[in-house]
């Protein structure tokens, strides 16, 4: 039986209400305080809001989004690098799709003083649902734009009152073989570790990502619950999170045990450190235009007035 | 005979065209958003487009390389027919491969392809395989055949260092998930440790045979 946050009710919505109705009915109560900001959206189809399934409520963030044209909705969900549903881009969404999100637990450890093992329900609750259009900058150097929904990570770090000595925070994905077929091959080692610094897991820019397009999240983006650091590489951006743990000490994080020649602990985006096999000086848009040329990559994934201070003094060619 | 030549031949090159009509398809889809044959190259066309040709032009060296083995345990020249169409056809792909890389992936900026040669091993290999695949293209006519007498079968025993170096290349090339690679690396190296298998097993039929003369004497 999971804990449960000091704030929760005493029965657990996971035990009575399916997740995505339990979502979509926050999404009306919510809806009534953030209906002018709703209107405010558009660009996107919100012929469905509040009523299909999976539908989530939120307020379009303008500030912290990019105006470029996100990508479809289709190339978002089918290109997908998740190992462990396959190593192939196609493999996520033709493998994730009985991938079962509830009910979900969530567990809470380390330097911290409310810690235990939460239903994701709870983790989610107090949280209000915010869009932002991000940039996404793969470490195979191609980049899309999408539409993520979801709340800051701080603000649900905070609820567990970190102690002085949790200076990095590390997440962990499911390992569960048996649905998740890419944890069968040795590929990498499972289940999936990432970690951030504490001040970057606390920067507003870094997001708990629970849907895309206005939807609760598809399983091959990562669902339940995924991490968005736009200013990194995506594999900084675990999926189907299930822990999370405050360290005095920087996790060792997969792909950086994997090859730590190739990806570093930080892995933010830096057009002039080249990965040792490929450039990084550009990218390409998937999307609209198939044929189009490369662009440049930005330094921090053109985030670079947000968070380049984080780094401030920093060798980011030894700490890539 | 005019079976092989005028129907069997024919029929086997326009199979070998078809993963290019495919991306072809695949490539207008992408371009003027149709949907013809429902084929799709997905969300990253170019890379689809290179990887798709970067691994027939691995397939056919592997194919040019199964028609000497087929002979033998055939005992049937028939195969030996097509080694040259195929042989032709992955310079074909790789052509087309190091086309799309240039074109669509660099943009065709010539002085980012020599960087991208200098700095990065695999492009390198890759460039080498490619260089060295030409001459052997070059010189498949039966007339260069008979020019160049058993220079000839020299010059084309470095279709051996070619398929080293495709593997190679590919291999450089994945992130982590090297069993594809992998899986070409055990094929070539079948394909190749069966020719030194034969070659030691008639050197040393050879020198039984001279033994047995001394022994003779």
């Amino acid at each position: 039986m999971p804990r449960r946050l000091p704030d929760s009710s005493k029965v657990l919505p996971s035990e009575i209400t399916p997740e995505r109705e339990y979502l979509s009915r926050r999404a009306l109560l919510a809806g009534a305080l953030s209906t002018a900001a709703v209107q405010s959206i558009g660009g996107f189809s919100r012929a469905a809001y509040g009523q299909s399934p999976g539908a989530l409520t939120y307020v379009h963030n303008a500030d912290l989004s990019v105006t470029a044209a996100p990508n479809s909705y289709r190339d978002i969900t089918t290109y997908n690098n998740y190992y462990e549903f396959g190593t192939d881009k196609s493999d996520p969404s033709e493998n994730a799709q009985k991938f079962r999100t509830q009910p979900w637990n969530v567990t809470i450890g380390g330097e911290a003083e409310v810690t235990g093992t939460f239903a994701l329900e709870d983790i989610l609750k107090p949280h209000p649902l915010e869009e932002r259009v991000y940039r996404l900058r793969c470490v195979e150097a191609w980049s899309m734009v999408v539409p993520w929904i979801g709340f800051p990570l701080g603000d649900l770090l905070k609820r567990f009152k970190p102690t002085s000595k949790a200076k990095f925070v590390e997440f962990k994905t499911l390992y569960d073989p048996k649905q998740m077929p890419g944890q069968r091959v040795g590929v990498l080692e499972w289940p999936y570790v990432e970690g951030l610094r504490i001040d970057e897991a606390m920067h507003p820019l870094t997001l708990m990502a629970v849907g895309l397009y206005g939807k609760v999240l598809p399983n091959q983006n990562g669902a339940p619950l995924r991490l968005i650091i736009p200013w990194k590489y995506g594999f900084k951006g675990i999926k189907a999170i299930v822990s999370i743990k405050f360290t005095e000490r920087a996790p060792r994080t997969t792909w950086a045990g994997a090859a730590s020649n190739e990806y570093g602990f930080f892995a933010n985006v830096n057009p002039s450190v080249d990965h040792p096999r490929w450039s990084q000086a550009s990218e390409r848009r998937i999307g609209a235009n198939a044929f189009g040329p490369r662009q440049p990559t930005l330094p921090f994934n053109g985030y670079a007035a947000q968070v380049a201070g984080l780094y401030s003094g920093m060798d980011l060619r030894k700490y890539f | 005979m005019w079976r092989i030549r005028w129907v069997l031949k024919p029929l086997v090159f326009l199979a070998c065209l078809l993963p290019a009509l495919r991306l072809g398809v695949g490539a207008l889809n992408a371009v003027e958003a149709w949907n013809i044959g429902g084929i799709s190259l997905g969300a990253d066309p170019v890379k689809m487009l290179l990887h798709t040709c970067g691994r027939w032009t691995l397939n056919f060296l592997m194919i040019t390389l199964c028609m000497t083995p087929l002979r033998d345990l055939t005992r049937s020249v028939f195969w030996l027919k097509f080694r040259r169409m195929f042989g032709l056809f992955s310079l074909f792909y790789a052509v087309l491969h190091f086309s799309i890389y240039l074109l669509l992936d660099q943009n065709g900026r010539l002085s980012d392809l020599w960087q991208d040669i200098v700095k990065r091993p695999y492009i390198t290999l890759g460039m080498l395989a490619l260089l060295s695949l030409i001459p052997l293209g070059v010189t498949s006519t039966a007339k260069a055949q008979r020019r160049l007498g058993r220079d000839w079968t020299r010059l084309h025993r470095l279709v051996y260092v070619i398929a080293i170096l495709g593997v190679w290349h590919f291999w450089w090339q994945v992130k982590k998930d090297i069993r594809e690679p992998l899986l070409y690396a055990c094929g070539l190296t079948l394909l190749l440790g069966y020719r030194l298998w034969k070659e030691r097993r008639s050197l040393s039929r050879l020198s039984a045979a001279r033994f047995a003369r001394t022994d003779a004497a």
